[in-house]
């Protein structure tokens, strides 16, 4: 008898999302797919305000990683403000290294939350270990040492956060054209010295760790790492202009599954002529493609896994190694496998942290220059490499300062196909032949949704709680079996 | 001008005879909030959240001018509820967003709700619609978090004129503020700062001006709200 398995609400990913599996009726799988099944609408209340709040406002998306969306929204009316790098005005050295220590902060302490937090419980106790133990607290118990690491690299993040933008969470300090404070010396010297907090050579130490963790667990589960979930995919970044990684600025990059470059150099102004959206009747989510490829064919994925696979290099030494290292394992050629996405994080992660030891040596940092103007425009687009992928701000604002249109394309959005190939993929893996559903196929399912970080609550600017609800459903959409934990 | 006594709370104090009540407990380090009245300024009585007890009767301190002998009661568990009552109503009234409000952290209406511990308020959000006044040149009227004080109406005036460019339009709760435009338009940068200032919450703003001020250095970021007059000793 056909059968429809929902998993509702997905748990540890930010948000909610539920995912049905429809089996034919010889239990083959048919049909799968993630429902985005709340709405918020920050585009539409953004309307009417001042386009100075739009930072501000805007990160209360989200509050895992409302720098991305402050810093997306400043990007943005910068150039409503006249601060556009092509008119040749920009923001001031200062005020652009310490929007990037923000950036290179948040991405660091989201990356560390989402691997340690959410999913290193899976690696370390399995996709199918005790659902007692698996989780953060069953982590804590069994490897004592990377849970406190864990904790005191978020706790760095987070305290860069605080001293770049006022606050660990919903900073005010972005402001358009520039920052409007700058980093103390007794500020910098939390961070160097190691007195209260273990300092940026710990952080940059402990990644390093991190990424060898993920590298030794791929050793020991070489077959489920790189074939469990994995789909092949176009991928979509920034680089900055040599090619670079680059989470703050740069042009948009696009290469196949195979490696064939599909877009270059890519002035993110032009989004509109590359990137279409297209609605579904079954979630709020939208499903961006590429528009040389078609709505069928054309899309694509974001965030750390595709970053790697895009550019050319990464900007600082260890980091780079450990690049050079996951290029190597797939010959240099796109990497297509989805709890790769895991290693591609840690990579990033220690490249964060070396960033922002270099940052926190410049002496730019405490300089007073902070803020730039110039020709006031009528609209801004601002995008960046958010932890979970290229994010996009986009404002016309009117003759009286008021925003007139905002459109928002979030990261997880992005993913939304490559999430729904990743869901497919994982039941197949996992679901074909079966009759029954266990706990650890739904966690199955889920941990490839998970590879992804996905942050529902902003692809449907929406939040919510995660229970987990398991009903299945045959073909007439009787309920069959309902599981609930 | 001669001296008086008085009491508050049975604490003896000193003031010139006639001195508007407020003003004359601040001396005496008693801080009566208040978010119409202003030092010097003609008394407006429009807030009513400085309200005290003088004779077994209700009423707005900054109406009152002290004399001598005067008995007044402040700081009581029911006036300062009646207290808390007024803010959470000025709250309801109309949509005060402080996350994204510039004039957070340097807010009188927001500091008061601290220095009064209100969480939730106790009346219903009553959500007006109001569109965002932007026609001036340099300032925008953000009718949803005006408290129809009425600062604006009588301390900012036109130079020349000495008309009023805040007025009030409408009565009960379709009372809203009105701006007339030419004369707005006329203002200097200093009267729109000032206009900016002494607005206590964030209806009166100046475009472009924004979130200038840094986290953790905003003017109640270091103290609450009348520490300046009490020294943080009496919460409410
Ligand atoms: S605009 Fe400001 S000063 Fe004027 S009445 Fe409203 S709250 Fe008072």
């Amino acid at each position: 008898m056909p059968q429809k398995i929902t998993i509702d609400p997905v748990t540890r990913v930010e948000g909610h999302g539920k995912v049905t599996i429809r089996l034919d009726d010889a239990g083959h799988v048919e049909q799968a797919r993630l429902h985005i099944v709340e709405f918020r609408g920050f585009e539409r209340f953004v309307q009417g305000r001042p386009y100075w709040e739009v930072p501000v406002l805007v990160q209360r998306l989200c509050g895992i990683c409302p720098v991305s969306h402050h810093l997306a929204g400043a990007k943005a009316v910068d150039e409503i403000v006249g601060v556009k790098p092509s008119t040749g005005t920009q923001l001031t050295k200062p005020a652009e290294k310490l929007r990037r220590l923000m950036h290179y902060g948040q991405m660091f302490q989201s990356h560390v939350l989402h691997f340690f937090y959410l999913c290193s419980p899976d690696l370390v106790f399995g996709v199918d270990g005790d659902i007692a133990t698996r989780n953060i607290v069953g982590i804590a118990q069994a490897a004592p040492e990377l849970a406190t690491k864990a904790i005191l690299m978020r706790k760095f993040g987070q305290e860069i956060i605080k001293a770049t933008a006022g606050k660990k969470i919903h900073g005010i300090s972005a402001v358009p054209g520039g920052i409007h404070k700058n980093l103390s010396i007794e500020e910098r010297d939390y961070f160097l010295n190691g007195k209260d907090i273990p300092n940026i050579d710990t952080m940059i130490e402990w990644s390093a760790e991190a990424v060898a963790f993920f590298k030794d667990f791929h050793a020991k589960n070489q077959t489920w790492s790189d074939t469990f979930a994995a789909h092949n995919s176009a991928h979509m970044g920034l680089v900055s202009k040599d090619g670079g990684m680059d989470f703050y600025h740069g042009n948009l990059r696009v290469v196949d599954s195979t490696g064939r470059v599909l877009l270059d150099d890519v002035d993110y102004h032009h989004y509109l002529d590359h990137l279409g959206e297209e609605t579904k009747s079954w979630s709020y989510m939208k499903f961006p493609f590429l528009k040389l490829q078609g709505s069928q064919d054309g899309w694509y994925r974001v965030g750390p896994l595709a970053r790697v696979n895009v550019c050319d290099y990464i900007p600082s030494k260890l980091a780079n190694e450990e690049y050079e290292i996951m290029r190597a394992y797939t010959h240099g050629k796109p990497n297509n496998m989805t709890m790769h996405y895991h290693w591609a994080r840690l990579i990033e992660t220690l490249h964060a942290a070396e960033v922002m030891k270099e940052l926190l040596n410049d002496p730019d940092l405490q300089k007073t220059n902070l803020i730039t103007k110039g020709t006031k425009t009528a609209e801004g687009i601002g995008v960046i490499e958010a932890p979970r992928g290229t994010l996009l701000h986009h404002y016309r604002v009117g003759a009286d300062d008021r925003v007139t249109m905002c459109n928002l394309i979030v990261s997880t959005t992005h993913n939304n196909n490559a999430m729904n190939a990743a869901v497919t993929q994982a039941a197949l893996d996992m679901m074909e032949g079966n009759t029954t559903i266990t706990e650890p196929m739904m966690n199955g399912i889920e941990v490839a949704i998970r590879a992804y970080d996905p942050c529902l609550s902003c692809a449907t600017h929406a939040l919510g709680q995660m229970p987990l609800e398991v009903t299945l459903i045959d073909s007439k959409d009787n309920v069959l079996d309902v599981r609930v934990r | 001008m001669p001296k008086i006594t008085f009491k508050i709370d049975g604490k003896q104090c000193t003031a010139e005879d006639g001195q508007n009540l407020v003003e004359a407990a601040a001396d005496n380090h008693v801080y009566i909030p208040t978010l119409c009245h202003m030092k010097g300024e003609k008394c407006l009585g429009t807030c009513r959240v400085c309200m005290v007890k003088v004779n077994g009767k209700d009423m707005a301190g900054c109406t009152l001018s002290v004399s001598e002998g005067m008995e007044v009661t402040f700081d009581t568990p029911e006036l300062n509820d009646k207290r808390k009552a007024l803010i959470e109503m000025l709250f309801v009234e109309r949509n005060h967003f402080c996350p994204s409000c510039e004039k957070s952290g340097r807010c009188d209406l927001q500091a008061l709700a601290y220095r009064f511990k209100m969480h939730i308020p106790r009346f219903r959000y009553r959500y007006p619609f109001f569109e965002v006044y932007s026609k001036v040149d340099k300032l925008m009227l953000e009718h949803n978090r005006c408290i129809l004080c009425q600062r604006c109406v009588e301390f900012i005036r036109d130079p020349d004129t000495n008309r009023k460019i805040f007025s009030m339009r409408n009565r009960t709760n379709k009372s809203m503020i009105q701006v007339d435009y030419r004369l707005a338009n006329k203002m200097s940068e200093e009267q729109i700062d000032k206009a900016v200032a002494i607005c206590p919450v964030g209806a009166i703003i100046k475009k472009g001006q924004g979130f200038d001020e840094a986290y953790g250095q905003r003017k109640y970021d270091q103290h609450p709200i009348g520490y300046e007059v009490d020294g943080g000793t009496n919460s409410k």
